[in-house]
């Protein structure tokens, strides 16, 4: 059990690049901490940094009250599980989790217990004899797993674990992933693309960006107050609707908008109605296209040229298209006006340039 | 695969069979020769069924040798070649995948210049720095030794390359998690890369065995005693006789029996050895 913390963490290539601009992270003893963000953020590498995969060019990493900057990998009291598991192909299951054990000079008869503790949790008894070839993906990411959990390291690192499973499988092995974390309360280190497993693992949340912290938290504080237009647009699906504060008609509807540049509002914030919203914003609309998802349905809309919005990440909306969610399959047909409403407190406000909220 | 018809198959059946005696006939007259009585063969009148000298040539052959020219039982010279051949394949394996981890693994300075400088020794077989080669063998009193005729064709570049390009199809997180699971350079080697190569250890071990069995030019420079000729020397010595009758069912029996371990090995190992050179192990 351990706290792990980065202090300004910074890598930089021999060439020069910088792929970690000063990181500060601090995870608590048996927190799941998510780093979340596009490729090429630095997720990863950071990641790989924690696992001493690859070295630190300026700051600490500490696990347990240890700076393990210059420590070996194996040392470091870590286990990873790798994004294509990176199973020892000629090794059986039973094998693979004893490897790094029998390394460490384990007695025998301790593995045993431990490999057949691991494989039961992970229902993997009646393969132990198998070679990963023989083995399906589900099966191989939980042999990838066990080989992390037998060691009972202080921390454990993820990285993408799940990105080569199919949807329903990723679905399931992110519950049981979570279930087994809370179990042995180690603390946890995992890293992904996919917002939605982000969301939903995570104790504490790293929204990263270009190799630095967008944002730390909660994942609902980050979700119910994002810092940066970066977060609001990745944090979410569909993406919150970024509108420009740029024509009278929306500026004069929002009150208290001082120093404010940029408008979000999240798809399902929306209303369709013919009233308007006092401090809100009401929106007019021509549905372009509609997407039935079953429990809800998301109307595409256009607004005037006037009233268009900009893309300032990627992932965004187009231009001028905003998203609202209406729950049931009820919603209006495409070509048809509508009248889009927000109330004032589900407003997002940011500066102009995206980098900071405004307001509450 | 598209079936041909009627004349089409037929004709490409017959040149199949055609191919087929045209390579196995003078081995099928080798194994004649080697049975009939060597008066017989030297009048020219050599029938095409084997005649009834198959043991006493055989045993000649494997225990006496000729009687005119090297004297030298083959048997002697099969362990020879057996020898040599074993030393440079296991020689050159086990140099080259080494060779092949260090360039593949480490960051050492000059890693590129050796690579390149082993790649360039592909341009110098034996055969061009044969007489360097022979001065320094002779300097170190390697001469008549299985030393001399292994050590000189053990490096190899051929097979550097060939460990090397599959080295670099190994995932990087094999090594990650090596280094993780506490596995230092040694263990990674011997517990991970040394079995997933196994598969290209063999088809070298094939390709590598029949070439050094083969060896003719080195083995002939070096070896000066008879009890030190390899099978492939001594062929060419029981036939160059000037004052004797070249004993032809013996030169065709020994040569018969050269062709047996190269058969044998690929026999053996040949499901490892197509493994080796087709499939990539997931």
């Amino acid at each position: 059990m351990a706290n792990v913390t980065l202090r300004s963490v910074r890598k930089t290539y021999p060439g020069g690049f910088e792929a970690i601009k000063g990181v500060d992270v601090d995870v608590g003893d048996g927190q799941f901490c998510v780093l979340v963000g596009p490729s090429g953020c630095g997720k990863s590498t950071l990641l790989r940094m924690v696992a001493g995969l690859e070295t630190i060019t300026g700051g600490e990493i500490d696990i347990g009250g240890r700076v393990v900057n210059q420590v070996e990998p194996a040392d470091r009291d870590i286990a990873m599980v790798f994004q294509n598991y990176a199973l020892y192909p000629h090794m059986s299951v039973y094998n693979n989790m004893a490897y790094g054990l029998r390394n460490r000079g384990m007695a025998e008869a301790e593995i045993r217990t431990r490999v057949e503790e691991a494989a039961r949790v992970l229902e993997l008894s009646p393969m132990l004899e198998r070679k990963p070839r023989q083995l399906s993906g589900g099966q191989r990411q939980r042999v990838a797993m066990g080989r992390a959990i037998v060691r009972q390291p202080k921390v454990f690192l993820f990285d993408e674990p799940l990105s080569n499973l199919d949807a329903k499988l990723r679905i399931a092995m992110r519950v049981e992933i979570r279930k087994l974390q809370r179990r042995l309360n180690t603390t946890s280190i995992y890293v992904t693309h996919d917002q939605l497993e982000a969301m939903t693992l995570a104790d504490i949340l790293v929204v990263m960006n270009g190799g630095q912290v967008e944002q730390i938290g909660n994942p609902l504080d980050i979700y119910q107050k994002p810092a940066t237009t970066f977060v609001a647009s990745f944090i979410g699906a569909p993406p919150m609707n970024l509108m420009p504060l740029r024509s009278d008609e929306l500026t004069s509807q929002i009150a208290g908008a001082d120093g404010a540049g940029i408008v979000g509002i999240r798809p399902e914030d929306f209303v369709i109605t013919g009233e308007t919203a006092s401090g809100g914003v009401a929106l007019g609309l021509t549905v372009e296209a509609i997407e039935h998802v079953g429990a809800e349905t998301f109307v595409y809309g256009s607004r005037r040229r006037e009233e268009q919005g900009v893309a300032a990440n990627p992932g965004e909306l187009p231009p001028g298209e905003v998203i609202v969610r209406v729950p049931g399959t009820t919603g209006p047909a495409i070509g048809e006006r509508i009248r889009a409403v927000a109330p004032r407190d589900k407003l997002h406000l940011f500066t102009a340039d995206g980098r900071k909220r405004v307001g509450p | 695969m598209v079936e041909e018809e009627g004349f089409q198959r037929y004709l490409a059946h017959a040149i199949l069979w055609i191919g087929i005696a045209i390579v196995a006939f003078p081995v099928y007259l080798a194994i004649v020769a080697s049975t009939q009585d060597n008066a017989v063969i030297a009048n020219g009148q050599m029938s095409l069924l084997p005649g009834g000298h198959f043991l006493e040539t055989y045993y000649q052959t494997l225990f006496v040798g000729t009687s005119g020219s090297t004297r030298e039982p083959v048997l002697n010279m099969m362990l020879n070649s057996l020898i040599m051949a074993l030393l440079i394949a296991v020689g050159k394996i086990a140099i080259s995948i080494i060779s092949a981890y260090a360039i593949v693994y480490f960051r050492f300075p000059f890693r590129m210049a050796i690579f390149w400088t082993i790649f360039i020794t592909l341009m110098l077989p034996v055969e061009v720095r044969i007489y360097p080669t022979y001065k320094i063998v002779a300097d170190l009193h390697l001469l008549d030794s299985y030393a001399g005729l292994s050590l000189p064709l053990i490096a190899s570049a051929t097979a550097t390359l060939l460990f090397r390009q599959f080295f670099m199809t190994v995932p990087d997180e094999l090594l990650e998690a090596s280094r993780i699971d506490g596995a230092g350079p040694f263990r990674f080697f011997w517990d991970t890369l040394l079995p997933l190569s196994r598969t290209n250890m063999a088809a070298l071990f094939v390709i590598l065995f029949i070439l050094g069995w083969n060896q003719y030019l080195w083995p002939l420079l070096i070896t000066t005693r008879d009890d030190m000729q390899t099978i492939q020397v001594g062929i060419r010595k029981m036939i160059t006789t000037t004052d004797a009758l070249t004993e032809w069912p013996v030169v065709m029996a020994t040569a018969l029996l050269a062709m047996l371990p190269p058969v044998f090995v690929v026999v053996v190992m040949q499901k490892l050895f197509v493994r080796g050179l087709v499939e990539t192990e997931k």
